[in-house]
């Protein structure tokens, strides 16, 4: 297993800047995903470390190693496609085996690899059918184990489970984080499902325009997203986004009918911000409902979503529209007017696309 | 990929020695020499440059003139009714049914069939003493017997039945690929809004495959301004030039009388009459 | 009725290749023949029908191979790597295939001539692999095109080179569509008159088209010879026609390019 490290990678088609200035490093054993939304340039990216696609700019190293150069075969890397792309034309077996027989390897070690990997897949039983006569969740275990006979420096992973039904992707997703736990190997995975980010990046990169909005573990991406784009794209449903601006001579933000005392938040640095633009991100878990003293608003209750866990309540304020997320026992009507409020502690403060605080 | 355009060069390089050789520099060639006095078989006698002079010859010989007529002649009846026949049989063999298969392979076979061999069995159909078609027209009373073959107002039309057997099945094909590309939801959708069988075929049916029989015109029509062999084992051009279209006209004078110049004039002419054509079947397709 | 139409004519003269002589002339036509062999057994021994048949094998075999081995590598570079001026290509190939083929038989004769190519058989296959590889190019490229590409990248991250890749991947899943241009490319290859009469001027290198063309006998023909020898050329045909319908239209309307 290997470092993968990418510095100031750039990857035009034409005129249209894909990625720009990527720099990150996965580190060895890591379980890096990179998650952002369609188009952004995951799949990109990812080809770029492949070989599959020429940079315009910046490098790739590999353990040191700079592997730009190198032609895909030569730069030990494995690849599972989003779409599998087994071959149709081998049995499972030879599909696994294909990469080793490339490599000359005895025909004793291939059968023992295969067969191992196999068994961690559990797809033994299959492996003289040929992919077309597979399952879904079938071909995709036999695309992981056609990458994990090769022990590579590195696995890439293309959304390979964005072809699953929900509770296949679901059990699948807790299977691969186990994969990774006893290969300890050092992979980057692509996903636009943040959950599945969330449950299985050590570290987690959002991408998005093709530049790197934020890195880190997932709990800080979600505890301290770095701009409003990530505060919206992790994390379900999206956090609530309050356009509105400082007061000149309090730390007290407005917007519409609303009103948020932010000395808490942001302490002795807001007569940096006094009478500047701002935005307050609240995820809707943290809107609560108040007494009559410190609340931030009044709203109207539209529409109340039962999930059965909890509800997602709709509402109203003004020309604002707000979600908050309550648990299932709290009583609540549609058309009924209450009062908002939050903990200054969960407010996520923006100021020109950037995180303050 | 890296070097993509070297690593493409060298995969293209021997197609792309081939077509340079025996066919790109031939086609410049054959411009080149439309523009020279030449004799194929007698090199050594050198080339002369004779500027317009060989088009300026076919313009007043009144072989050629009625030799382009003939072609236009044949190309304007046989196209319509090749297309017209393949539209109907694409339609009976898009159609299920048992043994469709097999009926869509028998008639493929007259496309197969070398041209040679179609030639002299519709010869031997229209020959003047023997012949089937002769004994359908008139039994047993030889008397009345025709020699369409040698007969100036007959040899092209029999020249003619000869082509359309032959070719309405690639008509056929070609519309029949556009048939088979029109979903059939359109159908069930139409139905469903009350159209009839005949409504179907005018609404849906034919506006969906418009592209296709234009295409199928197309194909056939650059095709048909070239044809030669029918005539070169049916007729040899006869009789009396009846049948003396413009590549039997061309093949003539290149190789008979060898004039490659006068030869390659022709040539130019019927690319420049197909390429006519082609445009103006592009522009009706937009 | 269709059916009819497009088989009798050619079934009456494979009739008329086992009757007796006496009943081809006959009037009333007679429909049942008397299976006589004297017709193959004369076309061969008089005519050389064996010799023309194996010309024929070798051209139109040579020509095959060359043109769909060529041509492969060709509609692969043209569908997979991406470069500036592969649809120039395709569009040039295009062009060429519009460009009546029997014009260009005078230089092409000129050139053949100036390499001593004249009345052999790598002349006359090699003018064939030419005209035929517009069709087989545009043929192929629509079956590659139709070959997910992620499948040759597995191949390439799993270790193979380029050739390889193509070697071990690409043609074993392009099999169905190099078989389908294969055919069309024999077919054309094996039909092919034109060519075939102004290279191969000398009787012993002729093909069965040019063979049956022209057939000895001005005045009194040789039906029945000529019925026999029709029938040797067209058999091969037919028989691929029945076995490959679906190929062949799949083929001739990939593209819908003429066969
Ligand atoms: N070969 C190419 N030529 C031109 N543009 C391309 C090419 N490949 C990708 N792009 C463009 O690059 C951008 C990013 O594409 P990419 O496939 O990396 O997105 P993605 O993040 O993987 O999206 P998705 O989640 O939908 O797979 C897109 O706007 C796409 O149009
Ligand atoms: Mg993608």
């Amino acid at each position: 297993m290997a470092k993968l490290a990418v510095r100031n990678l750039t990857k035009t088609f034409g005129a249209n800047a894909v990625l720009r200035e990527i720099s990150f490093e996965v580190a060895d054993g890591e379980f890096c995903v990179l998650l952002g939304p369609s188009g952004c340039g995951k799949t990109t990216l990812l080809r770029l470390v492949a070989g599959l696609e020429e940079a315009s700019g910046g490098m790739i190293s590999l353990d040191g190693q700079r592997i730009d150069d190198l032609p895909p075969q030569k730069r030990d890397v494995a690849f599972v496609f989003q779409s599998y792309a087994l071959y149709p034309h081998m049995s499972v077996y030879e599909n696994m085996a294909f990469s080793l027989r490339l490599r000359r390897l005895p025909e004793d070690g291939i059968r023992q690899r295969v067969r191992e990997a196999a068994r961690l897949l559990e797809i033994e039983g299959q492996l003289e059918q040929k992919p077309q006569e597979l399952s879904g969740g079938q071909r995709q275990r036999v695309a992981v184990g056609r990458a994990i006979v090769r022990q590579p420096k590195i696995f890439l992973f293309d959304e390979p489970l964005s072809n699953l039904d929900a509770s296949l992707r679901a059990s699948m997703r807790v299977e691969l984080a186990r994969l990774h736990r006893r290969l300890r190997a050092t992979i980057l995975y692509i996903t636009h499902d943040q959950a599945e980010a969330m449950t299985l990046g050590e570290k987690i990169i959002v991408l998005h325009e093709g530049k790197i909005q934020q890195l880190g573990s997932s709990s800080a991406i979600y505890r301290r997203p770095a701009n409003p784009f990530v505060g919206r794209f992790v994390g379900s449903p999206q956090m609530n986004l309050i356009e509105g601006r400082l007061d000149e001579k309090r730390a007290v933000f407005r917007s519409g009918g609303l009103e948020i005392d932010l000395s808490e938040a942001l302490s002795e640095g807001w007569e940096g911000y006094a009478g500047k633009a701002l935005t307050v991100g609240i995820r809707p878990e943290d809107l609560l409902f108040a007494g009559r003293d410190d609340a931030w608003a009044q709203a109207e209750v539209e529409i109340i979503e039962d999930l059965g866990s909890d509800r997602f309540v709709h509402l109203r304020c003004g020309e604002m529209e707000l979600l908050a997320r309550i648990p299932a026992h709290m009583a609540v009507n549609r058309g009924e007017v209450i009062r908002l409020t939050g903990k200054p502690s969960r407010l996520h403060l923006f100021h020109q696309g950037k995180r303050v605080q | 990929m890296k070097n993509s355009g070297r690593a493409a060069a060298l995969f293209l390089f021997p197609s792309f020695l081939f077509v340079l050789i025996f066919s790109l520099v031939p086609i410049f060639e054959s411009f080149r020499l439309s523009f020279y006095r030449m004799i194929l078989t007698l090199p050594w006698l050198g080339q002369k440059f004779v500027g317009w002079q060989n088009y300026l010859d076919l313009l007043t010989d009144p072989v050629a003139s009625h030799s382009l007529l003939t072609t236009l002649i044949f190309v304007t009846v046989t196209v319509p009714l090749e297309v017209l026949l393949g539209l109907a049989v694409a339609l009976v063999i898009n159609e299920p049914f048992r043994g469709r298969g097999l009926l869509r392979a028998v008639v493929l076979v007259p496309w197969a069939i070398p041209s040679t061999v179609a030639s002299q069995m519709w010869r031997f159909i229209f020959n003047d003493r023997y012949g089937l078609f002769n004994y359908f027209l008139f039994g047993d009373q030889t008397e009345l017997y025709l020699a369409p073959l040698a007969d100036p107002q007959l040899a092209l039309g029999a020249i003619m039945v000869a082509d359309v057997w032959k070719t309405t099945p690639f008509a056929a094909l070609m519309i029949l690929a556009g048939l088979q590309a029109v979903p059939d939801e359109l159908y069930e959708a139409a139905s469903v809004d009350g159209a009839g069988g005949w409504q179907k075929f005018r609404r849906i049916t034919l506006p969906m495959i418009k592209p296709a029989i234009l295409l199928a015109f197309l194909f056939r029509t650059i095709d048909a301004l070239r044809v030669f062999d029918l005539v070169f084992v049916m007729t040899q051009g006869g009789p009396a030039d009846s049948t003396n279209v413009l590549q039997f006209y061309g093949y003539k004078k290149s190789f008979a009388e060898g004039m490659i110049g006068a030869g390659s004039a022709v040539s130019v002419l019927v690319f420049f009459l197909a390429l006519l054509f082609a445009l103006l079947y592009i522009r009706i397709l937009g | 009725m269709i059916g009819a139409l497009s088989l009798l004519p050619f079934l009456w003269f494979v009739l008329t290749s086992v009757k007796s002589a006496g009943q081809i002339t006959a009037i009333p036509p007679q429909i049942m023949p008397a299976f006589h062999a004297d017709f193959y057994r004369s076309a061969v021994s008089e005519h050389g029908l064996f010799r023309y048949l194996a010309n024929s094998v070798i051209v139109a075999g040579s020509t095959t191979l060359i043109s769909i081995a060529i041509g492969a590598l060709a509609a692969y570079a043209l569908t997979r790597f991406r470069f500036s001026w592969a649809r120039s290509c395709l569009m040039l190939l295009l062009a060429i295939s519009m460009f009546p083929q029997i014009s260009i038989a005078g230089p092409v004769w000129k050139i053949l001539s100036h390499l001593g190519w004249l009345n052999t058989y790598q002349g006359i296959s090699a003018a064939y692999v030419s005209l035929s590889l517009p069709l087989a190019i545009w043929i192929l490229s629509t079956f590659f095109r139709e070959l997910p590409y992620e499948i040759e990248e597995a191949a390439l991250i799993d270790g193979c080179s380029r050739l390889q890749a193509l070697r071990k991947v690409v043609l074993p899943l392009a099999a169905p569509g190099l078989f389908t241009a294969a055919i069309l490319v024999f077919i054309h290859a094996w039909n092919e008159f034109f060519f075939a009469l102004i290279i191969l001027t000398n009787s012993n290198l002729q093909t069965l088209p040019v063979g049956i063309a022209l057939f000895p006998g001005e005045y009194t023909m040789p039906w029945g010879e000529i019925a026999a020898a029709s029938t040797m050329a067209t058999l091969p045909l037919v028989v691929l026609t029945l076995l490959f319908q679906r190929r062949i239209i799949r083929g001739l309307s990939a593209g819908a390019v003429k066969g």
